[in-house]
């Protein structure tokens, strides 16, 4: 259930997203979610991609600083209170979450969700039991 | 008043060279007997007090170095007892420890003298009201200038450095004549002149006595017409005895050396041999009346020359050229003195090996500012924006914690520091110095 998230260290510089996105094009390597974390001096862009490990490798060979981080990948009903049951259940077990976001997936009636927190089995056991969907790496990496 | 002391300050050189051979023959016995590391420095070059006859036999003697003091800290290279130590002064110095001075009561004697000198040199006399605002406390320099504005009679303000609302009213109100700081502070006084609505002619104003940094002659030039004084350089170290070494005369062609006290050399840095009058070098300085800490051939790594003609204003006193740049890579930022190596130890504690950084250095508003490029790695990356925030934080804190000044710190991404062969360039100082 564990997926395997890219965060790469960006000084905020025009054209260096563009960067990162067409090494990885070039690579062959599709990214399926991302996200931007930024403040006034740098930034943290965080991807889920097809092929975490091939990714990880171009780009610290292109000279990036990287790091691979394991987050949990949900599926939430496209309606009011959707992603609201979600994230009740988590605070319900007393689970943290540290950052999350969110993106398209090819089903129509859902959205798929990122969320990084401190204990990932329990994360999934417990939105499991709570009747949440939680996907696996190879549908996360497939889309 | 055209000097404090002219049977010194005009002394035909003959009776001076005298006057400093007799000097430096009891300062070397004094070395030689009460300062083992000197004494043991002299016996490894085989040199004896009886083989110094005068100052042609200079040379024969070993340098001391900053290390020197910093190997023998606190208190190691004193020449007098503590019972004689009146007053005891430090400078900032690289991994956490400071150069410390000791002086006796006649110490303070002679440094107020000499800084009498400096400030009659700058056209004060016993009406002056000078306004210290060099920082009191371990730092030579208000006190140093204090107590010989003290010796001169002048009436002293000794406001010391920040707040400079309350400076720039005490300065009209108070009638300051003669003011004493940094040139940077100079400058942001005059910035801060105007924002308070003060006109150049409600001050009294005539000259400032500007010293422990480097400027140049275009920072005097504003200075000048900005407060409407005479912009006077004076030169000193706190190793040597703080403010005090050596100061311009209204001709403004270089810093007289008050050479009765402080006899210089310059040599070539590389070879360690004596260049002749003229040449441009490092300046080695030999404190030949001080007693709590005498040193003899003290490296500053300060480039200067010097020049033994007798200047337009009848001083006989050898003049050193303006200090243009460092030996060694040292950075002085608000008169702090900052090693790139202090910051490389600090970025060590991250990990095993120092990350590449860059330290950007400018004059913003006339004050220095430092920034500290940090290029991430692996090891210091976190995929949390807080994390980093933290590292940033740290990285500030301990940095300024080491330097004793306040930086910014920026993370940056790998390889976007400039490199030279392989090697990151460290320092870049846009200040124009
Ligand atoms: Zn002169």
């Amino acid at each position: 259930m564990v997926v395997k998230q890219i965060s790469i260290f960006l000084e905020n510089k025009s054209g260096r997203l563009a960067e990162v996105t067409s090494i990885l094009g070039d690579n062959g390597i599709d990214i399926s979610a991302l996200s931007l974390a930024d403040t006034t001096n740098f930034g943290i862009l965080r991807l889920i991609v097809n092929d975490p490990d091939k990714a990880e490798t171009v780009l610290r060979e292109n000279g990036f600083t990287t790091s691979v981080t394991s987050v949990t990948a949900i599926g939430v009903k496209d309606e009011p209170g959707g992603l609201a049951a979600a994230l009740r259940v988590l605070k319900d077990a007393g689970i943290e979450i540290e950052y999350m976001y969110a993106f398209v997936s090819k089903k129509d009636d859902e959205a798929l969700v990122i969320l990084k927190t401190g204990n990932l089995e329990k994360t999934a056991e417990v939105l499991s039991s709570g009747g949440i969907s939680v996907l696996s790496a190879e549908e996360v990496y497939d889309l | 008043m055209l000097y404090w002391n002219q049977s010194r300050e005009c002394m035909p050189r003959e009776e001076m060279q005298k006057l400093q051979s007799e000097r430096l023959i009891k300062t070397v016995k004094r070395m030689y007997h009460n300062v083992p590391f000197y004494r043991a420095r002299m016996q490894e070059k085989g040199i004896e007090p009886g083989d110094i006859k005068g100052i042609e036999d200079l040379s024969k003697l070993p340098f001391t170095y900053k290390q020197d003091l910093r190997d023998n800290y606190p208190f190691g290279t004193f020449a007098a007892p503590m019972s004689e130590i009146v007053r005891v002064h430090a400078s900032s110095g690289t991994t956490g420890k400071k150069t410390v001075v000791g002086y006796t009561r006649s110490d303070i004697e002679r440094w107020s003298e000499v800084m009498a000198r400096t400030l009659v040199s700058a056209g004060a006399t016993k009406e002056s009201v000078i306004q210290v605002a060099y920082g009191y406390g371990l730092f030579t320099g208000g006190l140093g200038v204090h107590y010989g504005a003290e010796r001169l009679g002048a009436s002293v303000i000794p406001i010391s450095g920040g707040n400079t609302r309350l400076q720039v009213e005490i300065m009209k109100d108070f009638g300051t004549t003669i003011l004493a700081c940094t040139p940077s502070y100079a400058l942001y006084m005059a910035e801060e002149l105007e924002e308070a609505g003060i006109k150049l002619s409600e001050l009294k104003l005539k000259a400032g006595v500007f010293g422990a940094e480097p400027w140049s002659e275009a920072m005097r030039n504003e200075i000048e017409r900005r407060l409407g004084i005479m912009a006077i350089d004076i030169y000193g170290l706190s190793e040597v005895i703080g403010p005090g070494v050596a100061s311009e005369c209204p001709c403004k062609c270089g810093l007289h050396i008050q050479e009765d006290h402080f006899l210089p050399e310059i040599i070539d840095p590389e070879t360690e041999e004596v260049l002749p009058p003229g040449s441009k070098g490092e300046l080695v300085f030999t404190t030949i009346t001080k007693e709590g800490m005498p040193l003899i051939r003290y490296r500053t790594r300060d480039l200067s020359s010097l020049d033994y003609s007798t200047c337009e204003c009848g001083r006989t006193l050898v003049r050193m050229s303006k200090v243009t740049g460092r030996t060694d890579d040292m950075l002085i930022i608000r008169g702090v003195n900052v090693f790139p190596s202090q910051i490389e130890s600090v970025l060590l504690e991250m990990g095993e090996t120092a990350p590449h950084y860059q330290i950007i250095v400018d004059r913003v508003s006339n004050l220095d500012i430092m920034e500290v490029w940090v290029e991430m790695t692996p090891a210091m990356f976190s995929d949390e924006v807080k994390r980093i925030e933290d590292l940033e934080r740290t990285l500030r804190k301990r940095i300024e914690d080491t330097l004793g000044i306040n930086v910014q710190v920026r993370l940056v991404e790998p390889k976007s520091i400039e490199r030279s062969q392989g090697k990151a360039k460290r320092v870049i100082d846009k200040r124009k110095i």
